[in-house]
């Protein structure tokens, strides 16, 4: 493991009494790309404009190499950033925003051209340097918004939902873009998104925050398959979760059946919740099914139908690519595998059923839903009227 | 309806620009008699332009107007960048109070400020403190609110990260005002600057309360030219004098249209690529 590079201690953040970060104790490894996950409003922005140093915490230290930088002005930060609505400089065109840092920092006039021309090759952006940024298309000025931050080669690159404005297909490319510069670089990433496929897909390390709190940290293997609470499991993919209880190691009960499953170090009859996940679940004849129900809906995605099956009144989505006609009795099958177990929490109940399923997913990763991230709002606003 | 609306229009219209007519008219008249239209002629200005004591005075003028102008520009922005900064709550009551005095009636704000000065003046023991210096100082304070009230807007529509953006990148935050900030409000700067200037050439009721006999501007003495039968060569001088203030005025509205149809234009081209996305 590379070595540590920023740690947040014990860090609060209050806007007029409201806590919008509670208790966030956090470190972010050298050449690390780390995404802090989570809805509008769980504090993510908070934390990364507390690394970047717009705002400082109103209790907690942050550490950079092991030094409290908590009133070091952003200018004086090996940290650079790439704002959600990218921040250009209007009055400025293409090269000059990219050679922006380079000219405050006083380089010779061959060795900002020598960076600025390279950064634009990286970005393929070459050939556009004279164009006005108004000109440019969502995400060429994304791409300037990068090379402008990369250019000063920074330790440590902060984006706050930098896809967030662009069309689905140019996300992805830019997805992988962006992980393609960050190996090349070798630098530390955080990103800031409400977009599980995108955290899961480009990060080392996933930091799934909710209500100003740390809900859980992994890799996204971990979370994904060891989801920490209902939250956890429901924000990441989809799950069913049910009410079980745990009998003993590797063996849980629920809907009136004891299951073998592979979890430890349970308390012995604790209430639980259990998660099995729609793609994990296996159709059989209801003959030899561990659990029986009937089909109550069928929808078409793509790759495979979403199947809600109704079992006892608990309905239940199952991913699978056969075919099973609504009115259907069929029967499931559960390897210990596929069962995961959670300790109770707050949010225990509050996910799972999808009783209420309809054709859409929560569509969190929606970002038309969400056009402003509100808590970045509240978060400037804030900023402002602690000064 | 709309036939009465037309009409209607054309009639405030002569109301509002007939005066300045008969006076541009006037001053191109050889005659002394304003009702009567004997020639034309440049004769007017002509003996305007030789008068030693207008002339002066217009510079006087002038250099007030600038000098205050540049001064309460400077001061505006400053305050403005401050107000801005504030929470909301205080904003606005900031704001609300910078707004009264442009509508406070100027005879009280005139005669305030002569009261005011006229207390400096008995504290320092100085007689006849009324000047240049007074002068400057109340053309600056009835400027300073239009400033404000133009740069304030400006401020608000920025985008609050570009400032971010430009420390992020290493700016202290004079060098992110300098470098980034004073681009995207300079509209707004220019016209405050504009408004304050054409606001102090022309100020008479304010001027009249704190000018003293060593500096007068032309306002002040064209006041006391009205007592005494006037000459056809002050028609040509305000007749001048309306034609650069509407020359200022336009060049403010075109600056400010230029403005607007640039910032519709970035949203409609912004707009077109969300669509095309």
């Amino acid at each position: 493991m590379s070595k540590e590079l920023i740690r947040l201690v014990n860090c609060q953040m209050a806007f007029d009494d409201e806590i919008v970060l509670n208790d966030i104790n956090l470190y972010f490894n050298d050449k690390e790309f780390l995404t802090l996950l989570g809805p509008s409003g769980c504090g993510k922005t908070t934390t990364l404009r507390i690394i970047g140093g717009f705002i400082k915490p109103t209790s907690g230290d942050v550490l950079f190499d092991g030094e409290r930088i908590n009133d070091v002005p952003p200018h004086k930060r090996k940290v650079n950033t790439v704002f959600q609505k990218y921040a250009l400089f209007p009055h400025l065109d293409v090269y000059e925003n990219v050679a922006f840092g380079l000219r405050i920092a006083k380089l010779s006039e061959e060795e900002i051209d020598e960076r600025v021309t390279e950064m634009l090759e990286i970005v393929s952006l070459k050939g556009f340097e004279n164009r006005k940024v108004s000109q440019l298309s969502g995400g060429q000025q994304q791409r300037v918004a990068i090379a402008r931050a990369l250019v000063n080669r920074p330790k440590v690159l902060l984006l706050d939902e930098p896809l967030g404005a662009l069309d689905l297909r140019l996300r992805k490319d830019m997805q992988n873009e962006l992980k393609r510069i960050q190996q090349a670089m070798g630098i530390t990433f955080i990103y800031v998104t409400h977009d599980q496929e995108e955290a899961l897909s480009m990060s080392d390390t996933v930091v799934v925050m909710d209500k100003g709190r740390i809900q859980q940290i992994g890799t996204p293997e971990d979370i994904y398959n060891e989801p920490k609470n209902a939250f956890v499991a429901d924000f990441i993919g989809e799950s069913n979760i049910l009410d079980g209880v745990m009998l003993d190691d590797c063996l849980v009960k629920f809907f009136g059946r004891k299951f073998k499953c592979v979890d430890k170090g349970f308390e012995k009859n604790e209430p639980v919740d259990v998660v099995i996940r729609p793609e994990d679940i296996d159709i059989v004849k209801a003959d030899d099914g561990h659990l029986c129900g009937t089909v109550t809906s069928v929808t078409f995605k793509g790759v495979h139908y979403d199947t809600i099956v109704d079992f006892k009144g608990f309905k239940w989505l199952i991913q699978t690519t056969d075919y099973h006609e609504v009115g259907e009795y069929i029967g499931i099958r559960l390897e210990p595998e596929d069962i995961h177990i959670m300790h109770k929490s707050e949010y225990s109940g509050m996910f799972g059923d999808y009783s209420s399923y309809s054709a859409e997913y929560d569509e969190m990763d929606d970002p038309d839903l969400y056009p402003e991230d509100e808590e970045g709002e509240e978060a400037s606003e804030g900023a402002e009227d602690e000064e | 309806m709309k036939r009465f609306n037309k009409v209607f229009t054309i009639v405030v219209l002569i109301f509002l620009y007939v005066p300045m007519i008969v006076l541009a008219v006037g001053s191109f008249n050889s005659g002394m008699d304003i009702a009567v239209f004997k020639e034309f002629t440049f004769d007017n200005y002509k003996e305007l332009f030789n008068d030693s004591v207008l002339l002066p005075l217009l510079l006087n003028s002038v250099i007030v107007a600038l000098l205050s102008s540049f001064i309460a520009t400077v001061l505006g922005t400053a305050a403005s960048l401050g107000i801005h900064s504030m929470g909301s709550r205080m904003r606005k009551f900031t704001m609300g109070i910078t707004n009264i005095p442009m509508t406070n009636p100027e005879i009280v704000t005139g005669v305030s400020l002569a009261l005011l000065f006229a207390f400096v003046g008995t504290m320092l023991k100085v007689n006849n403190i009324l000047g240049f210096a007074t002068l400057l100082i109340a053309h600056i304070t009835f400027n300073l609110p239009y400033v404000i009230l133009s740069v304030m807007p400006k401020l608000q529509q920025m985008d609050p990260n570009l400032e971010e953006a430009a420390m992020d990148l290493g700016c202290t935050p004079v060098q992110a005002f300098f470098k980034v900030v004073i681009h995207e409000i300079f509209p707004g700067i220019i016209s405050g600057a504009l408004m304050a200037f054409t606001m102090s050439l022309d100020d008479f009721v304010i001027s009249y309360f704190v000018y003293g006999p060593k500096f007068v501007t032309l306002p002040v003495e064209i006041y006391n030219y009205t007592k005494k039968p006037l000459q056809p060569k002050i028609y040509a001088l305000f007749t001048l004098l309306f034609v650069t203030i509407l020359l200022v005025m336009v060049l403010m509205n075109l600056l400010q249209a230029r403005d607007e149809k640039q910032v519709r234009d970035n949203r409609r081209a912004l707009r077109r690529k969300q669509v095309g996305a």
